[in-house]
């Protein structure tokens, strides 16, 4: 009763976050309506029982990339000249009723098949185990690192000073 | 009435749409990567779901969930920073005026 009801918040919440980004004319409002999401998000993951993974929602999205997005809008200066839309703004609107309208039709007339077995309630040690483990994701951990290494190394070299 | 993988689903496919409207109709380049974060996370609640709802004891979904989680985090911090860049030479991040390679 308690997962249905907590379920329902965090979805209504997220989703009038997520519209308070797009529609928000205040960049930096819009800023905080995204990490107001990103929280919303970590509460979703806790109530599909993926503890580890609200963890990380929280501190990499609300801890590191909010303050990325935040840092950039301050830097930028252009808080007062807000976020206008082009002149795609109905194609754009159209596009994404239909994407939504299909997708929520394929989803709801698919049957999935619903496993009846009970979650792992904690999953950081079964997660090691994945990602380290004999058989598991140790390659794509590895790569994972070259690929953040190269991504510090490409911020760094854009926003050097010439 | 119990939450099922539909509910998140559909969800997950209303804050897609949300991201997807904003990364093609706004012209402020931080407000498109703010969109893009949107749909980045849009993606994860459907793994995540995927994974609790299908296969619960084996938490692929939440494996992918991570690498695109690391993905994200490379996508803003490059994005960011080519967004500074273009802001630093041509004193606007409005996506319509940065039309260098537009022929």
């Amino acid at each position: 009763m308690g997962l249905i009801i907590a379920f329902w918040i965090l979805a209504v919440v997220a989703i009038v976050a997520a519209l308070s980004v797009v529609l928000l004319q205040n960049v930096f409002r819009a800023a905080l309506c995204l990490i107001l999401c990103f929280l919303a998000v970590a509460g979703i993951f806790v109530t599909l029982s993926a503890d580890f993974l609200a963890a990380v929602q929280v501190l990499v999205y609300v801890g590191a990339i909010a303050v990325l997005i935040i840092l950039a809008i301050m830097l930028t200066r252009e808080v007062q000249w807000g976020s206008p839309s082009n002149k795609l703004r109905i194609p754009a609107f159209i596009v994404a009723i239909l994407f939504l309208g299909a997708v929520s039709f394929a989803m709801i007339n698919t049957q999935w098949p619903v496993s009846s077995i009970p979650p792992l309630e904690p999953t950081t040690a079964a997660l090691a185990g994945k990602l380290f483990g004999e058989g598991g994701f140790v390659l794509a951990v590895e790569i994972a690192a070259i690929l953040l290494l190269a991504a510090i190394l490409g911020a760094v070299v854009l926003v050097r000073e010439k | 009435m119990s939450i099922g993988l539909e509910h998140y689903l559909i969800l997950s496919t209303i804050l897609f749409s949300i991201g997807l409207y904003g990364a093609l109709a706004k012209r402020n380049a931080v407000v498109i990567l703010m969109s893009i974060e949107l749909m980045l996370n849009a993606v994860n609640i459907a793994m995540v779901a995927f994974s609790r709802f299908m296969v619960p004891v084996l938490l692929t979904g939440q494996v992918f969930a991570i690498f695109i989680i690391v993905v994200a985090a490379a996508e803003a911090a490059v994005g960011l920073a080519i967004i500074m860049a273009i802001y630093r030479s041509r004193e606007t991040i409005d996506v319509t005026k940065i039309n260098l390679m537009k022929w």
